[in-house]
């Protein structure tokens, strides 16, 4: 991509968040938001450069079994147990443009819903060979994928009854602090997903879509694993193009 | 009919639970020999130049409780005040410091450790020096989007009293809860999520 790397890299402030769109602060049907959510308004402030910069991390960092939770926390030879998926997408801003080199870390139960941690206690059993953390980071066209097996559904202690549909949690970074993001992604098709009070403090159902992840057949790999894409959109930046020049600038 | 704008919508934010631990400091949490290291768990080295410091907090929930999973990231200019990001068009950041860093708040007492240098001051828009701060980026289980503040430093009463963001605070004895107590090299700074002394969140 020489066009992309000769370019001057963008400066703009970013677009507002929308906060209709993402969860308010407060939800009382999740109940730990109650006592956590902040009840003063936000000071809303365009972006200064200590926002609209942000880190970069190399490929570097990035270690070969990184993006693959299948093996990287599995004894040679041995892999995790599970449907073995593949998840790709795309981080792309609100302007539609690709967001190269953006880091992506994410974590998940293993294929019985039970999460490699000292505070969980459901009663699901360990997978001796899965960790459950991977990360990777988009190439020149925003593009990611990584293999690891479906993660199992979850009883968690909220109302009597709730159950977290299967989910993997992202968090992203993109080329600005102001565009740090962690959210989550639900498989297409899981009747749960409507039922879960953390899925339900997003008001708005269109919202809601934009966290499924459809089946991909065309990109599942015969006698392998089912491919689910997942693209991810990012705050986008406005132009420099329209700001005046100000001295000190 | 016109044009379509053709925009797309931001993927919403969904809380970063309780496990966040898992995927973001692993070793943290006793997942070793995936990563090396965990990210951001150290800022400095031998040759980061400015000023050493230390900043402690705690964020604490509307009951007075510590959070004891949460997960805090900074990021700040170095110490001549230049930014290690590619949007820096004034200079090159030192080499030496990311300035970022990333902790967890501790399981037994809710504390969370930066080992850092003092930021140097950065302009405004408007090219107005803003007083020295880091950014501060806090996620936990019970936060549906990811809170954004800053920390000022008691020592810059000058500075801060002429900081274009501050001087937006239209409660001015809510200031306070942007500017860390201690003093050099040790800053405490505690965010507060609610109640009298609830930090100021940005929306920026
Ligand atoms: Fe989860």
């Amino acid at each position: 991509m020489p066009d992309r790397t000769n370019r001057k890299p963008e400066t703009g402030a970013f677009f507002p968040r929308d906060r209709q769109w993402h969860a308010p602060a407060l939800t009382p049907g999740y109940k730990t938001s109650v006592l956590r959510s902040p009840q003063k308004a936000l000071l809303s402030l365009d972006g200064t450069i200590s926002e609209i910069t942000g880190p970069v991390f190399g490929h570097s960092v990035i270690g070969e079994l990184d993006n693959d939770l299948i093996h990287n926390f599995a004894r040679p030879g041995e892999s995790a147990i599970g449907e073995r998926i593949i998840v790709h997408g795309r981080v792309l801003d609100e302007r539609g443009c690709a967001v190269p080199g953006a880091l992506l870390e994410f974590w998940q139960a293993n294929a019985g819903g039970r999460y490699r941690h000292k505070k969980e206690s459901y009663l699901a059993p360990l997978d001796p060979n899965f960790g459950g953390c991977g990360r990777t980071i988009t190439d020149d066209e925003g593009f990611y994928s990584f293999r690891t097996i479906k993660p199992g559904p979850y009883p968690w202690p909220n109302g009597v009854n709730d159950w977290r549909p299967a989910h993997i949690h992202f968090s992203v970074f993109g080329h600005g602090f102001a565009q740090r993001l962690i959210t989550q992604m639900y498989f297409e098709g899981d009747p749960m997903i409507w039922k879960c009070p953390i899925v339900n403090t997003i008001p708005d159902r269109q919202a809601i879509e934009q966290l499924i992840a459809p089946l991909d057949w065309a990109n599942t790999i015969p006698f392998d694993a089912r491919a689910y894409k997942f693209d991810i959109v990012l705050r986008g930046r406005r132009s420099t193009l329209f700001e005046n020049r100000l001295e000190g600038n | 009919m016109v044009q379509q704008l053709g925009y797309l919508k931001e993927t919403p934010s969904q809380t970063a639970g309780p496990y966040v631990h898992i995927g973001l400091t692993p070793n943290f949490c006793g997942i070793g020999g995936v990563y090396e290291t965990d990210l951001g768990a150290r800022m400095v080295n031998e040759q980061t130049l400015g000023e050493r410091i230390t900043i402690t907090g705690r964020v604490i929930d509307g009951a007075g409780t510590p959070l004891k999973d949460a997960l805090v990231e900074i990021w700040q200019a170095d110490a001549v005040g230049l930014y290690n990001s590619p949007t820096e068009l004034r200079g090159s950041a030192d080499p030496n410091f990311t300035g970022w860093g990333r902790c967890p708040t501790a399981a037994d007492d809710g504390v969370f450790t930066f080992e850092t240098v003092k930021p140097g001051r950065v302009p405004f828009k408007d090219g107005r020096p803003m007083a020295p701060h880091i950014t501060f980026w806090i996620v936990a289980r019970g936060i549906n989007v990811g809170l954004h503040t800053r920390m000022y430093f008691p020592e810059e009463a000058e500075a801060n009293a002429a900081d274009p963001l501050l001087a937006r605070i239209e409660h001015r004895h809510r200031v306070a809860t942007l500017v860390a107590t201690g003093a050099a090299p040790n800053y405490v700074f505690d965010i507060h999520l609610q109640g009298e002394k609830e930090t100021v969140f940005l929306d920026i």
